[in-house]
């Protein structure tokens, strides 16, 4: 049994075909890249499988549950948390409240004990959990800073943050590096890596950038006109001639 | 130990006094006005029911969602209290719960079909669900009284005179029992208020209004969740609507129509929704206003009218801006002994 396994999915927007059966198997522990042409069909792709859309056939399982056409909350708590491809966060809180939020949006109390009980001692352990988080995602300095006032950067990294503190086993991220410089772009991947590595969480990404894409990924999955195209390591990827003549054109193209 | 005492006095010091100089209202009003002072207690009760009704309101709009219809939901609460009590003698202590539950009911049936929709579909819709209800009202001669509605509401009662805890509330002339009752509901349904606002319930709420897909993403069920916030804010509308039932003893469609609904988005607006303490001064400030402007009846909606605009052009974020201004000009006048 596979940790997370896409069988035959497809999506389709009225006559539009976004996604046509695609097959996926992501082991545990590995980080899985996809990548493809623009409107190839990642993101689609990406939301069928977090939730945000519903798909037209196929099935997603995740650790033997299936998990296709459930509402995206379920399955974020059932551990497959992704993260978005623009800053989302809430601005008017600082870094550790944001992180905060995340963690105890999901804890289980009722609506009488959330008025009567008495949370202090739940509280103080989701904040400390929470500067555990940002200092091991590198954060520590900023901890205190508004959400609106970081960098790019430093946003998409709380945004990361704010994933992980939901305390997922499947990392969902989309364009990790999009819009970053390159020492930003340097430090999300040594934050993917370190949270994979250290915290043994899997991963998977839909990413634009190639550099990022083969430093970072164990396996590759390439997708065009919504059709899976290729599989394999980075290596694999780079040499593959099908990947080639969809990403720079066929030979006998003119250029 | 003792830092965390004086800190929770510095918090709450602004409150306890209010709630004391409530508490107080009926002698100084005697003191002041003398058997006036009766007219203006009525008042005050007024006032304490919309401060409830203004707060469940504010409650209401922190997932960035403006019903059309919280008026209904009080009209819920009224017309359940007012049926139970007149045509099958129910005693207070179980209408006002009862109607609670049964304006929640209702609010979840309204809320369902709602929180498929944002913004402006939200908005319209909710008019045409609260119309509906009251069409209702209006059409239904039983048990609603059609449009003359429902007079000769019994006033509450706790036992009979004799019994050791019998309270007088049937009095005309002396409606001071039938202000402590009203005064402690309302403190009651703020303080549970307050402690949702501030609660993790309080904080998804709030999150939603500021990013409902991220929410999503991080496991909060927003639909859910906005069902549960109708529920919730109508529950609270049902105790105000139950304390004016029993304060005025007659109600009928048009005390829960538009006109009613629109001083109290007036009044929200103005005091503002930002923190808990908005629609508190809101409601103050407007109720003042429309005291000042009895001798001018026919102008007051000329007179609302203009200061919803200026309030929106000149303070947009509601009255309540002013509280940290003015502490900060107060800590700046004592200067800075104070270390916070």
């Amino acid at each position: 049994m596979s940790f997370l396994s896409v069988k035959k999915l497809s999506k389709h927007f009225g006559g539009l075909i976004a996604n046509n059966e695609i097959d996926l198997e992501v082991e545990k522990g590995e980080i899985r890249g996809i990548i493809g042409p623009n409107g190839a069909g990642k993101t689609t792709f990406f939301n069928v499988i977090s939730g945000f859309y519903q798909p037209t056939s196929g099935s997603v399982t995740f650790k033997g549950q299936n998990i296709s056409g459930k509402h995206s909350s379920e399955i974020s708590k059932l551990g497959v948390v992704r993260t978005f491809q623009r800053a989302a966060l809430f601005p008017d809180f600082t870094v550790l409240e944001n992180v905060v939020i995340a963690r105890h949006l999901r804890a289980n109390n009722s609506l009488v004990s959330a008025i009567f009980g008495n949370q202090k001692k739940a509280e103080e352990a989701n904040v400390k959990r929470s500067a555990e988080i940002i200092e091991f995602l590198g954060l520590g300095d900023e901890i205190e800073s508004l959400a609106s006032n970081l960098s790019h950067g430093h946003q998409r990294q709380l945004g990361v943050a704010m994933a992980l503190a939901t305390e997922p086993e499947l990392l969902m991220l989309d364009e990790p590096v999009a819009g970053m410089n390159s020492g930003e772009k340097a430090v999300m991947v040594g934050m993917v890596k370190k949270i994979r590595d250290e915290w043994g969480v899997t991963v998977l990404l839909v990413e634009h950038d190639m550099r990022t894409v083969m430093n970072l990924c164990d396996r590759i999955t390439v997708i065009d006109f919504g059709e899976k195209l290729a599989e394999g390591t980075p290596d694999e990827i780079k040499n593959n001639d099908k990947v080639i003549e969809a990403y720079l054109g066929a030979d006998d193209s003119v250029a | 130990m003792l830092k965390s005492n004086s800190m929770f006095i510095k918090r709450w010091w602004p409150a306890a006094t209010i709630i004391i100089v409530f508490a107080f209202a009926p002698q100084l009003f005697e003191t002041f006005w003398g058997r006036m002072g009766m007219y203006k207690l009525v008042l005050l009760q007024v006032f304490l029911a919309n401060v409830v009704l203004a707060q469940s309101y504010r409650l209401m709009t922190t997932t960035g969602d403006w019903t059309l219809c919280h008026y209904i939901l009080m009209g819920m609460g009224a017309y359940t209290t007012a049926i139970l009590a007149k045509f099958y003698g129910v005693p207070f202590y179980l209408t006002i719960p009862v109607a609670a539950i049964c304006t929640v009911a209702v609010s979840f049936l309204i809320a369902l079909p709602l929180s498929r929709t944002i913004g402006f579909a939200f908005f319209i819709g909710s008019f045409a669900l609260g119309e509906f209800v009251r069409y209702i009202w209006e059409k239904l001669h039983f048990p609603f009284g059609g449009s003359r509605g429902l007079s000769n509401i019994p006033r509450p009662e706790l036992g009979q005179s004799g019994d050791w805890y019998f309270v007088d509330f049937s009095s005309r002339m002396d409606i001071s029992n039938l202000y402590y009752g009203t005064l402690i509901l309302a403190v009651f349904a703020l303080v549970l208020l307050y402690r949702l606002d501030t609660s993790r319930f309080g904080n998804a709420w709030k999150s939603i209004y500021s990013d409902s897909e991220l929410c999503e993403s991080i496991g909060i069920n927003v639909t859910r969740y906005r069902i549960l916030i109708f529920c919730v804010a109508g529950f609270f509308a049902s105790l105000a609507g139950s304390l004016l039932a029993y304060q005025w003893g007659a109600i009928d469609p048009d005390n829960f129509g538009m006109i009613e609904m629109v001083y109290l988005i007036i009044w929200v607006v103005v005091g503002g929704v930002k923190t808990y303490w908005g629609p508190l001064i809101g409601v103050a400030s407007m109720s003042l206003v429309f005291e000042l402007t009895r001798p001018f009846d026919e102008f007051r909606p000329l007179i609302f009218g203009v200061i919803l605009i200026s309030s929106l052009v000149f303070m947009p974020g509601g009255l309540e801006v002013l509280i940290p201004r003015t502490t900060r000009f107060f800590k700046n006048l004592v200067g800075t002994k104070e270390v916070s």
